[in-house]
């Protein structure tokens, strides 16, 4: 009797938790399940008021795809952002490892003072910075190139990635340093060989950041590039797809999916080390 | 290396090479801690510190794109005090942060405690609750300006399919009240993730023991939550909370692309308005001084952050 009414309870509540997580899976997703169809249906279908939105209802094509590769340079964005985020995550990853464990390990004056300014530039948004930044690329020579991105989006990626690694060093064992310099490596020895081994899921967590970071990034780069040869995935489709004529939904969304295709073969792959980045970013802050 | 090269000069002997002098020099503790933090610390003293020196500046002189001007004082600021947008893009502001950080820590709060419960495919549940803050959001916001389209919109359709709307259904972003409510879903739905994640990282903290014991003692299931998970909760969501602000009141993305400020004006945010007087109006003067209006917020948070949260 007694395991018979906490069975039905444990269903009930287990009812429970499923009918509530439904209204908030269904918000989650819907909006990309309804951008991927749309992407396949012809436009006869699209802007026909009688048809149901929801589903495929006279044959999927693939026309909008073509379009893009045909008639627009999304081929040319999708390489720019790769490149753009590949330079910029690596180049951000070298100077927050060694900033991080700077300020993770090392003793000296200041250091304390230094993790401030970093955690206080970690919460400076980008569009309070953007405007004096457009001017700054502009006096650097690299207005209207990738590099005018590369250049700038470490300002984001270092303190946030100093910040998440700082983390990670502080849980290598002091007295394994100890003993390598004891043994007689230099500190960078130390550094390399002996903490980075170590402190690789963090790493691993900060890079995968970086890249999604510099991959959707929008204002910088919709601020300091205007030619379309030169643009990112994001700012390409959100952009150059909009023309002044009516039909162009199918290729929009087609655009908006393909662009975000890399983010989301990463995402399968890597999904705990988001969740980690994400939890440490702000509650270890 | 415990005797130093100027001993070993004294004695007769030969001192060690230059670069065994250098190696000794970068050795040190100190020298070496610098020596890490200086790539990093030339980086944000040029393209942070001195960018925000030069808003500062660009706020007080009459600067427009291609023409460096003078000194105005106090001008810029006056001028957008005035400004009938401007006043609006304050309202907007407020009211935008306010319903969306509410909606944003109800829900998400509710969500994190759904998630704590043992339930089956969790892996896959919390990764597609997390999507919608991983796929850039400019191109999600394109989405949902197809779901709120003035002839299309999904969202109508529905409505008026189940009888919540009576045909043709309201024109989402061409009214104001309406508008409003769209940038506001999509903010929502973009920042739920975040709150949801975070915060069952700190349920996931908290020892069941304590959850237990009151229901021992009797409490239900408000009761516990309201008198034993939140009070515990609160370290963890005062964090979530004060960065959620941040990036809240600072919004660029969304606002952009879904209504770029209007149906006249009424979503224009700091970020938006300062885009379009500064890059697009070339008024570089005026629109530095707006989104220098986002500094106040910023400083606060900041003092929050480091003088209570990270006390420990």
């Amino acid at each position: 009797m007694e395991s018979a009414r906490s069975r039905g309870a444990k269903i009930r509540a287990a009812a429970f938790t499923y009918a509530n997580l439904v209204p908030f899976l269904v918000f989650a997703l819907f909006p990309f399940y309804f951008m991927l169809i749309t992407s396949f249906k012809s436009n006869a279908e699209l802007y026909n008021l009688q048809s149901v939105p929801f589903l495929i209802q006279t044959g999927a094509i693939t026309d909008h795809y073509a379009y893009l590769f045909q008639r627009t340079e999304f081929l040319t964005w999708m390489k720019n952002s790769l490149v753009i985020s590949v330079v910029a995550t690596a180049a951000s990853l070298v100077i927050s490892i060694l900033a991080g464990y700077s300020l993770a390990r090392l003793r000296y004056r200041g250091a304390a003072s230094f993790g401030t300014a970093v955690f206080v530039t970690y919460l400076v948004p980008p569009t309070l910075l953007f405007l004096p930044l457009s001017q700054v690329v502009v006096w650097l020579g690299i207005s209207d190139t990738v590099w005018a991105l590369i250049v700038t989006y470490p300002t984001f990626l270092v303190p946030f990635c100093t910040w998440l690694l700082m983390g990670y060093f502080r849980t290598v064992p002091r007295e394994v340093e100890e003993c390598a310099l004891v043994d007689g490596a230099s500190r960078m020895q130390t550094l390399t060989r002996i903490v980075l081994p170590m402190a690789v899921p963090g790493i691993v967590c900060a890079a995968l950041f970086s890249f999604t970071l510099c991959w959707n990034e929008f204002i910088y780069a919709l601020t300091f590039v205007s030619q379309s040869a030169h643009k990112t995935a994001v700012v390409g489709v959100t952009a150059d797809l909009i023309r002044g004529d009516i039909y162009y939904w199918g290729s929009l969304m087609a655009g908006a999916v393909l662009a975000s295709v890399p983010i989301v073969c990463v995402y399968v792959f890597f999904l705990d080390y988001y969740v980690a980045g994400l939890t440490a970013g702000a509650v270890k802050g | 290396m415990a005797v130093g090269h100027r001993a070993l000069e004294i004695a007769g002997l030969p001192g060690p090479g230059r670069l065994a002098r250098v190696r000794e020099w970068w050795e040190q503790e100190h020298v070496f801690g610098y020596g890490l933090i200086l790539p990093a610390l030339v980086l944000l003293v040029c393209l942070v510190a001195y960018p925000f020196g030069m808003a500062i500046y660009f706020s007080l002189s009459d600067y427009w794109v291609g023409s460096p001007g003078g000194f105005v004082g106090l001008q810029n600021y006056r001028a957008i005090l005035g400004n009938e947008t401007f006043r609006q893009t304050v309202q907007n502001s407020f009211v935008f942060t306010a319903i969306a950080l509410t909606l944003k820590a109800v829900l998400g709060v509710w969500l994190a405690l759904l998630l704590v419960r043992r339930v089956r495919f969790k892996r896959l549940i919390r990764g597609a609750v997390l999507l919608p803050w991983v796929i850039p959001t400019a191109l999600s916001t394109l989405g949902w300006w197809w779901m709120f389209d003035s002839l299309y919109s999904v969202v109508n359709w529905t409505a008026i399919h189940l009888g919540i709307l009576s045909a043709p259904g309201p024109n989402w972003l061409g009214q104001s009240a309406y508008a409003m409510a769209a940038v506001i879903t999509v903010n929502v739905w973009r920042g739920l993730p975040f709150f949801a994640i975070t915060t069952l990282a700190g349920l996931v903290s908290i020892p069941r023991e304590f959850d237990e014991a009151a229901e021992v003692d009797g409490a239900g299931p408000w009761a516990r939550f309201r008198y034993v998970t939140l009070p515990l909760l609160k370290p963890v969501l005062a964090v979530v909370i004060l960065f959620s602000t941040i990036f809240t009141f600072s919004d660029f993305n969304i606002v952009y692309v879904l209504t770029r400020g209007g149906p006249v004006n009424t979503t224009h945010l700091f970020a938006t308005l300062a885009y379009q007087t500064g890059l697009q109006g070339g008024n570089l003067g005026q629109g530095a001084a707006i989104s220098l209006c986002l500094f106040p917020l910023l400083a606060t948070a900041v003092f929050f952050q480091l003088r209570y949260v990270r006390k420990d």
